[in-house]
């Protein structure tokens, strides 16, 4: 890369809006996703194959409760605690959600500090959000601890239908290998933030692009993704 | 739109999103909490999760403020998941029906949430 890619200087023209845009974009005999950088765009796409991962997970999760004649066990009970001498039904899965969606909000401010090249600040939110996913992976570390304990197999446990343990073990630990991904990852971004490698263009270690603060952004649609996942595994299959 | 400086939202909108992250999930919480169940407990589970789904996709993932031809390249091939969720709906009530056939289990209590002592 020997010329610096610039953004908005080869679009003098306005760009129409609304679905005249749409077919503008489409048509331009250039790249189609106008004023975002290709690695935004991409990891869109990325996301949007994640989402097709997911969707068949829970879709199969979906036929194998449908199809069981066995009771399914009820989530609300397997996931209790007993905290203060009280069984609280679903506390730590909703304690979880808690975590998950507070770490999203912290990973957005720290786009949005990014974005002002206000270096402490962003690296700060970063490394909050990176200790509140660690959280989040620590207690589904507890949680598949004690399934276990209690007899849980992905060929069978001993409260009911079989398929349980399977779609549990599948769902929640694909979806928690992508948090432990995340937070490898926005430790990485975090250093290069403190660092000054963005502010500097340092060239990336991998792919010598410069670096810019761009890739705060596209770091957060990553962590965001994980967070709409749980949202609808926390629906469909510690509530459903 | 700020596109040549990337996304620049203030703070503001972020909190209040967040803030209403955190009570549509207490309220989904709530919803097993208060043991509702049958229509009214999955009607509640599902607009909460796609309130909270279309929150953090339009606000934390900025995608209100992008250009059209972006979102409608990520948010429409998700649509075709509907003919899998009903190809999957079909072939799990056909085996549903068979295993009673087969296996001689009651074919028509689908008998979630009872313990399998119980029975």
């Amino acid at each position: 890369m020997t010329q610096p890619v610039s953004m908005s200087s080869a679009e003098t023209l306005p760009l129409p809006e609304g679905l005249q845009g749409v077919v503008a974009d489409w048509s331009s005999d250039q790249r189609a996703f106008k004023d975002v950088p290709w690695g935004k765009a991409m990891m869109w796409i990325f996301l949007l194959s994640d989402t097709f991962i997911f969707s068949c997970f829970l879709i199969s999760y979906m036929t194998v409760r449908m199809s069981t004649t066995e009771p399914w066990p009820n989530p609300s009970e397997v996931f209790a605690l007993t905290l203060w001498g009280k069984n609280i039904p679903l506390i730590l899965i909703a304690i979880m959600t808690f975590v998950l969606i507070s770490s999203s909000g912290t990973m957005a401010m720290a786009v949005k500090f990014g974005y002002e090249k206000n270096r402490k600040m962003t690296f700060v939110l970063l490394l909050i959000t990176a200790a509140l996913g660690a959280t989040f992976v620590g207690m589904q570390a507890f949680e598949w601890t004690k399934l276990i304990e209690e007899g849980v197999r992905p060929w069978g446990n001993p409260m009911g239908a079989a398929q349980f343990g399977a779609s549990f073990f599948m769902i929640t630990g694909f979806h928690g290998t992508h948090v432990s991904i995340g937070v490898i990852f926005l430790i990485i971004v975090a250093i290069k933030v403190l660092r000054g490698d963005l502010d500097h263009e340092r060239p990336g270690f991998l792919t010598g692009r410069k670096g810019n603060y761009e890739i705060v952004e596209t770091m957060g649609l990553y962590w965001h993704f994980v967070d709409l996942v749980w949202v609808f595994i926390f629906a469909f299959f510690y509530l459903w | 739109m700020a596109h040549a400086q990337g996304q620049q939202h203030p703070i503001g909108i972020y909190l209040k999103i967040w803030g209403l992250l955190f009570v549509l999930s207490t309220a989904s919480y709530l919803v097993d909490y208060f043991h509702f169940q049958g229509y009214l407990r999955w009607f509640l589970i599902i607009v909460f999760m796609l309130l909270k789904a279309g929150l953090i996709v339009a606000v934390f993932m900025h995608m209100i403020w992008e250009r059209l031809a972006l979102v409608y390249a990520i948010l429409v091939p998700p649509l075709l998941l509907i003919v899998l969720l009903g190809i999957g709906a079909l072939e799990a009530d056909y085996t549903f029906f068979t295993r009673g056939a087969f296996f001689g289990a009651p074919a028509h209590t689908p008998a979630q949430h009872v313990p399998a002592q119980h029975r």
